[in-house]
C-alpha cells in the first residue's frame, strides 16, 4: 500500500504530521535521528536531566511543544526514527533502519529534511577541534560538553552569537568571538529586521551579553588560519589588514545555513536558483508544492528561513496536500499561514544584508586550502580544472573529485561553487548545479533486506 | 589529552568500553563520539593525508567521524550511542 510519507521530524515535519493527524490520515514519519526534534530542538538523550530552559534558553516554549506534540502524536502515526532514507525512485522510497534497508512505496511525501551549516574553509580547518557552528552547539546542548577549555567563535549568521552565548552560560571559556560582517552592514539591515522586533531584540540580546561579560566581539574579522600539532593551538585573523591571533584550543565557525536539498533532489524536484540562498532550490509555490504533484516541500530544506517559518510551513504543506486529496481545509488559516510566511521572508532578506556573505573569500582562498575533506582537494587543484576550460560544477567534479567524497558535496559543494565560479569569472548561477547521488550518506556493506 | 570538555550531566553511570584494545571509560548517554573525544584528540586518520581527523558536524552529514566496531561494521560516532563492553576501533595513521 502506499503511504503519505514525511522525511524529517523537525519542527516542519512534526507541525506536518500534526495537521495530517486533524484531519484523520495516518501518516509516516520517517527520521534519521533517534528522538524527534530537528536540529534546533534537538533532545538531550532520556537520561540527561537539565531543563528545556538550560538548553534552548528563550526557545523553551516553542522546544516543549514540538516535542509534546510529536510525543501525543506516536499512536498515530507510523513514526520511524533511527531512519535513514537513501534513495527516492519510481514512487518508493528506499530506507535503512538499524542496519536493515526497506522501501516504503509513498502516494505523496513531504520534504522536510533541514539544514546544515554552510562552512568556508580557511587552511587548518581539518584539524581536531575545529568544528561547525552547529556541532558546536549540539556538543553542548545534546552531550553537554563543550567543544574546548578555550574556544573561538567565527563566520557570520544568527547562530554565532547564539552559540557563543550558550557556551559562555554554560561555564565554558569563549575567547572572543569573529564576526566577519562589518557594523555598517548591520545599520543598514535594520529596516527589514525590524519587521521581527523580538528575533532582533533575542540578538542583540546575546551581542551585549557577551561584552557585559567581558567576551571580546571583533567585527570585520576573518579568519586566515588555524594552527596546531594534531590539534588546534592557535589562530590568526585579519582585520582591516592588521594580522592579529589567539591562543585557543577550539573554534567553531560558519557563515549561515544551507538547506539539504538532496532527497528533493532524487525525487525529481525541479530546482531554481535563489540569490538570497546563493544556492540552487527546489521550486516551491507559497503553499509548498514542487513542481510534481506527489511532493511537498516544507522548511528549511527548502530554504533558509528558520524554525518558526519551519512549523508554519509544514502546517502549510500539510494543508495543500489535503486539499489536493479532495479534503476541505479551513481557508482562513492557509491565508493567515502564508501571510505570516511572507512576512518572515522580508525578515530573512534583512537577516542576510546584516549577516552578508563575505564575498571576497573565493579570491582570497591560497592554492594550498583544501576544499574538500573527504577527498582532500585543494583549492588550487579546483582552479587548474576550472583553467582547462571546465566551468560547469558536475565536470569540475569528474576531473578533480571535488564533492565527490563521502558526505556528498555537503560540507564543501557551496565553496566549490564560490572558488569556480570566481576562478570562471562566471556568475554563481551559471556553473550548473551539484547532482545529488544515491546514497545520499553511504550504507554499510552486507545490508540485510527487510522480508 | 581530551578533546571534548564536559560540563554539565557527568553525574550518570560510567560505562566501560575498549578503545583501540586499551580500556576506556564513558558516560551513560554519550555518542561513541563525546566518550572517544574526552578521552582522546581524534577519531580516525584521513583516507588520502593520513591526518587526525574529530568529525566536524555532529549531525550526520560530513561522514568525517566514522569509527569501527568488533562486528566489523563501521559507524558515525556522532549519532552512534556508546553501550558497556564495546571495543571500538579507530581507523588508518599517518603513513609512515
Amino acid at each position: 500500500m502506499s503511504e503519505i510519507v514525511i522525511v524529517g521530524a523537525g519542527p516542519a515535519g512534526i507541525r506536518a504530521a500534526q495537521t495530517l493527524v486533524a484531519h484523520g490520515l495516518r501518516p509516516c514519519l520517517l527520521d534519521e535521528a533517534a528522538r524527534g526534534g530537528g536540529q534546533i530542538y534537538r533532545r538531550q538523550p532520556e537520561n540527561f536531566r537539565r531543563s528545556p530552559v538550560k538548553l534552548y534558553g528563550f526557545e523553551a516554549r516553542k522546544a516543549v511543544a514540538i516535542h509534546q506534540t510529536l510525543d501525543h502524536l506516536r499512536e498515530q502515526l507510523d513514526y520511524r526514527p533511527d531512519t535513514l532514507v537513501w534513495n527516492a525512485e519510481d514512487g518508493a522510497l528506499d530506507t535503512l533502519q538499524q542496519g536493515r534497508a526497506g522501501r516504503l512505496d509513498y502516494s505523496k511525501v513531504i520534504v522536510a529534511t533541514g539544514a546544515t551549516d554552510r562552512v568556508l574553509p580557511i587552511p587548518g580547518w581539518t584539524l581536531p577541534g575545529v568544528y561547525s557552528l552547529g556541532a558546536a552547539q549540539i556538543a553542548l546542548k545534546y552531550q553537554g560538553c563543550a567543544i574546548g577549555q578555550r574556544v573561538v567563535f567565527a563566520g557570520s549568521g544568527p547562530l554565532l552569537y547564539l552559540v557563543a552565548y550558550q557556551y559562555a552560560k554554560a561555564g565554558a571559556k569563549v575567547v572572543a568571538v569573529l564576526d566577519s560582517t562589518p557594523f555598517s552592514a548591520q545599520c543598514r539591515a535594520l529596516p527589514g529586521l525590524l519587521r521581527q522586533p523580538l528575533t532582533l531584540a533575542k540578538g542583540l540580546y546575546y551581542r551585549s551579553w557577551l561584552t557585559a561579560h567581558g567576551i571580546p566581539v571583533h567585527q570585520d574579522a576573518h579568519l586566515q588560519q588555524v594552527d596546531g600539532e594534531q590539534r588546534v593551538q592557535s589562530l590568526r585573523w585579519r582585520q582591516g589588514g592588521v594580522l592579529h591571533s589567539f591562543d585557543c584550543d577550539a573554534l567553531a565557525f560558519a557563515h549561515g545555513l544551507r538547506s539539504e536539498t538532496q532527497l528533493a533532489d532524487l525525487l525529481g524536484c525541479r530546482f531554481a536558483w535563489n540569490p538570497l540562498n546563493r544556492a540552487w532550490l527546489p521550486e516551491r509555490d507559497s503553499a509548498g508544492r514542487s513542481s510534481l504533484s506527489d511532493v511537498y516541500l516544507a522548511g528549511d530544506g527548502a530554504g533558509i528561513m528558520g524554525a518558526d517559518a519551519a512549523e508554519m510551513a509544514g502546517e502549510r504543506a500539510a494543508l495543500a496536500l489535503l486539499e489536493d486529496l479532495g479534503r476541505a481545509v479551513d481557508p482562513q488559516r492557509t491565508a493567515f499561514l502564508e501571510t505570516r510566511l511572507q512576512r518572515i521572508d522580508g525578515f530573512r532578506q534583512g537577516l542576510e544584508q546584516a549577516f552578508p556573505f563575505p564575498e571576497r573569500w573565493a579570491a582570497d582562498a591560497p592554492d594550498t586550502l583544501m576544499l574538500c575533506r573527504c577527498e582532500e582537494v585543494s583549492v588550487g587543484e579546483v582552479r587548474a580544472v576550472v583553467r582547462e576550460g571546465h566551468w560547469e560544477i558536475n565536470r569540475v567534479k569528474a576531473h578533480c573529485r571535488v564533492g565527490m567524497g563521502r558526505c556528498q558535496g555537503r560540507i564543501c559543494g557551496a565553496a566549490a561553487a564560490e572558488i569556480i565560479a570566481s576562478e570562471s569569472g562566471l556568475a554563481l548561477d551559471s556553473i550548473g548545479r551539484l547532482r545529488a547521488q544515491a546514497p545520499i550518506k553511504p550504507l554499510p556493506f552486507g545490508v540485510e533486506v527487510a522480508p | 589529552m581530551a578533546l571534548l570538555t564536559r560540563l554539565a550531566e557527568g553525574d550518570r553511570p560510567a560505562l566501560d568500553f575498549t578503545l583501540d584494545g586499551k580500556p576506556a571509560s564513558g558516560l551513560q548517554g554519550d555518542t561513541l563520539l563525546t566518550a572517544l573525544l574526552t578521552a582522546g584528540e581524534f577519531l580516525r586518520h584521513s583516507d588520502f593525508s593520513g591526518e587526525p581527523r574529530a568529525g566536524f558536524c555532529l549531525m550526520g552529514a560530513c561522514q568525517d567521524c566514522w569509527v569501527r566496531l568488533a562486528d566489523g561494521r563501521r559507524v558515525r560516532a556522532c549519532s552512534t550511542m556508546l553501550e558497556a563492553g564495546q571495543q571500538v576501533s579507530r581507523e588508518g595513521s599517518k603513513p609512515a
